[in-house]
């Protein structure tokens, strides 16, 4: 069947309509409550609110421009690319990591209302408006040896294949373009200085699952260092929320614990005891056994919780008595389970 | 309308550590009419720490829990953020990876079941929204919370990753809100309500967990909470038992109550003191029940 232009346009015009709802079909007017803070001159950061009708097609990257063209030329923000690939423009709208030109703003108008509070992805580290410093991103992520560590001679002979399977375990994980999104949205961050965080695990799984590379076993040591390594993600998944490419940090992360299983890195310590220590009661009882996880555990170290298993006896929550008399609840057919154990479980600590 | 009826995962730290979670939780389906089975095959879900000493292990037995909910043909629900999440990623992944499904049905096999994937996994809070309607628990309160106001703590597990979960906004979610508003108690507004407690790494990284949990409390408490609500235990007792030593920490006294979803329930639908257990929450809560009966 033949089309006329004017059929097609018809077309793609009602396609347009079922897509977007109809309140959100014509221009809104927003109001963007904006981050403003000069850290050559200003004490303090304050913020400034511009209103703006936004049509249904117009991205956080448009209205950003138009502050700075319509109402402010001394508005700053970085962007290069607009194309979702130089991760320059990663923002917070709300609280929720942006990537300022692959994000729409009605989009956003839905999830929050009329107001859009625009800040930097972190404020401590804010320079001038929405630009940050990332000088910490960038360390850590160097820390990773975020690239493939092989002897490929000058003039080589032949090429190093790749298999397709081994090519799909990292292929998302180099769709990262380092916004930052992750990073400044992990809550770890914020309390503690050392840990790597998402982005740098992410780089670190990509590199050490490829297979010229021979850095391996470095960085997973580097990523199991208690402190500063993936045992400290709380697993919270900001990170899985906040990255724009969808790739999902928290997955890789769970992937370079296992392979400090897989390839023998894992030392015991109190998290790698933890992990491991569940497939010890589960065997026992089906269950739990959350008083003996803890000492297993921490080992001598159980006494720093005296104080609060005290509480909680006094409480009637545990019952100091029962690891020994073993009135654990048990799991009906205890026995499939001990059998599915005995077949699926791959990793030894 | 016949009864609803649910397949209850109860997790470990209802039938150990807070038992007021589990007696609160049946008191309030009796409460509302609705029938609960238990599962009594269930085995624990590996609390999101087995998947990362062996992520196939964790699998296979969150398969084999969701495959006796699938016997009974019955909607699973959990009460534990934690365990909602630990199932749901295993639902998901069996559900749209058919060669992972094959290896973990492989197995199962062995023990004379298969996982089929006809059944849903959903937390209670989302169950009550879905299924039975915020209206209808309105319409049975007896004790109007009005004169508390309530923190609500979401906890992470339900309601990230919101590809997942897809009732609440991640960034501004309101279930718990509304459940309190149809209790008639106060939501507090405050902005640690969809964070991080900090439990998973409370044993490898005592001061991020304190830091996570104490701030949060700390922020309801600025905003004059009377109590805070959380519909997963493990925040429940992160944030509950931890109190001195996260105020230590941070150089502030911290003293607020922190109440499981079901127990708030089961005080305004006027459950009796012994279902609601208040005396098992380590921050002194019992002063909720006296008010009440005041």
């Amino acid at each position: 069947m033949k089309h006329t232009l004017e059929e097609v346009k018809e077309e793609v015009f009602k396609l347009n309509k079922e897509e977007h709802s109809p309140d959100f079909e014509h221009p809104i007017k927003v109001k963007l409550k904006t981050f403003r803070f000069n850290a050559e001159t200003d004490y303090l950061p304050h913020y400034k609110t511009y209103e703006m009708t936004v049509t249904k097609d117009e991205l956080m990257l448009d209205l950003l421009n138009r502050i700075k063209w319509e109402h402010d030329g001394s508005f700053s923000y970085r962007r290069s690319c607009r194309h979702g690939i130089c991760g320059a423009c990663g923002i917070k709208v709300n609280g929720k990591a942006t990537l300022a030109c692959k994000q729409n703003a009605q989009e956003l108008v839905k999830l929050f209302g009329d107001e859009l509070v625009i800040e930097p992805q972190s404020q401590k580290r804010a320079i001038k408006d929405m630009i940050i410093d990332k000088g910490d991103f960038w360390q850590k992520h160097a820390d990773v040896k975020p690239y493939v560590d092989a002897d490929i001679p000058e003039h080589p002979t032949e090429e190093t294949r790749i298999s397709p399977e081994r090519n799909e375990l990292f292929l998302d994980s180099d769709y990262c373009i380092q916004c930052g999104g992750c990073h400044y949205a992990c809550p770890v961050l914020e309390v503690n200085e050392d840990y790597l965080g998402p982005a740098a695990f992410v780089a670190a799984y990509r590199f050490s699952i490829d297979p010229r590379d021979k850095s391996s076993q470095e960085r997973l040591e580097t990523t199991a260092e208690l402190g500063s390594g993936v045992w400290d993600c709380v697993k919270c998944n900001e990170c899985v929320e906040a990255c724009p490419k969808d790739l999902d940090p928290f997955e890789k992360i769970t992937k370079l614990h296992n392979m400090q299983f897989e390839q023998g890195v894992a030392k015991r310590n109190v998290a790698t005891k933890h992990a491991e220590g569940f497939t010890r009661s589960i065997k026992k009882y089906g269950f739990l056994d959350e008083q003996d996880i803890v000492m297993y555990s921490e080992g001598l170290g159980v006494v720093k919780h005296m104080s609060e298993a005290l509480k909680m006896i006094k409480k009637g929550k545990v019952h100091p008595f029962d690891v020994m008399k073993k009135k654990m609840p048990r799991s009906k057919n205890l026995d499939e389970i001990r059998k599915l154990i005995k077949t699926s479980q791959t990793n030894k600590l | 309308m016949s009864k609803l009826t649910y397949a209850l995962y109860t997790g470990c730290t209802a039938k150990e550590s807070t038992p007021e979670l589990l007696s609160s939780t049946l008191a309030v389906a009796k409460k509302l009419d609705i029938e609960i089975v238990m599962l009594d095959e269930a085995s624990c879900c590996g609390a999101s720490h087995l998947q990362d000493f062996d992520e196939m292990l964790s699998y296979v037995l969150n398969a084999r829990n969701i495959c006796y909910a699938e016997k009974r043909g019955l909607k699973m629900i959990t009460i534990c953020n934690t365990c909602q999440l630990n199932l749901m990623t295993t639902k998901h992944k069996l559900d749209t990876d058919p060669k992972v499904k094959a290896e973990v049905n492989k197995r199962l096999a062995d023990v004379g079941l298969e996982y089929k994937g006809t059944v849903d996994v959903e937390h209670f809070l989302y169950a009550l929204i879905d299924d039975y309607g915020l209206d209808k628990v309105r319409e049975k309160v007896k004790v109007p919370l009005s004169n508390f106001n309530i923190a609500p703590f979401y906890g992470c597990h339900n309601i990230r990753p919101s590809e997942l979960h897809q009732h609440d906004n991640p960034y501004a979610p309101t279930s718990l809100d509304d459940l309190i508003a149809a209790l008639e108690g106060n939501s507090v507004d405050y902005e640690s309500k969809n964070k991080c407690c900090g439990f998973h790494v409370d044993l490898q990284a005592p001061k991020t967990s304190n830091a996570l949990s104490g701030g949060a409390l700390i922020d309801a408490i600025d905003n004059d909470a009377d109590m805070m609500v959380t519909p997963c235990p493990l925040c429940q007792l992160n944030l509950d038992l931890k109190q001195d030593s996260a105020g230590k920490q941070l150089g502030r006294d911290i003293e607020l109550p922190v109440l499981h979803l079901p127990q708030l329930m089961a005080l305004a639908l006027g459950c009796t003191p012994e279902e609601i257990g208040l005396k098992y929450n380590v921050t002194d809560a019992t002063k909720f029940q006296l008010s009440i009966e005041s």
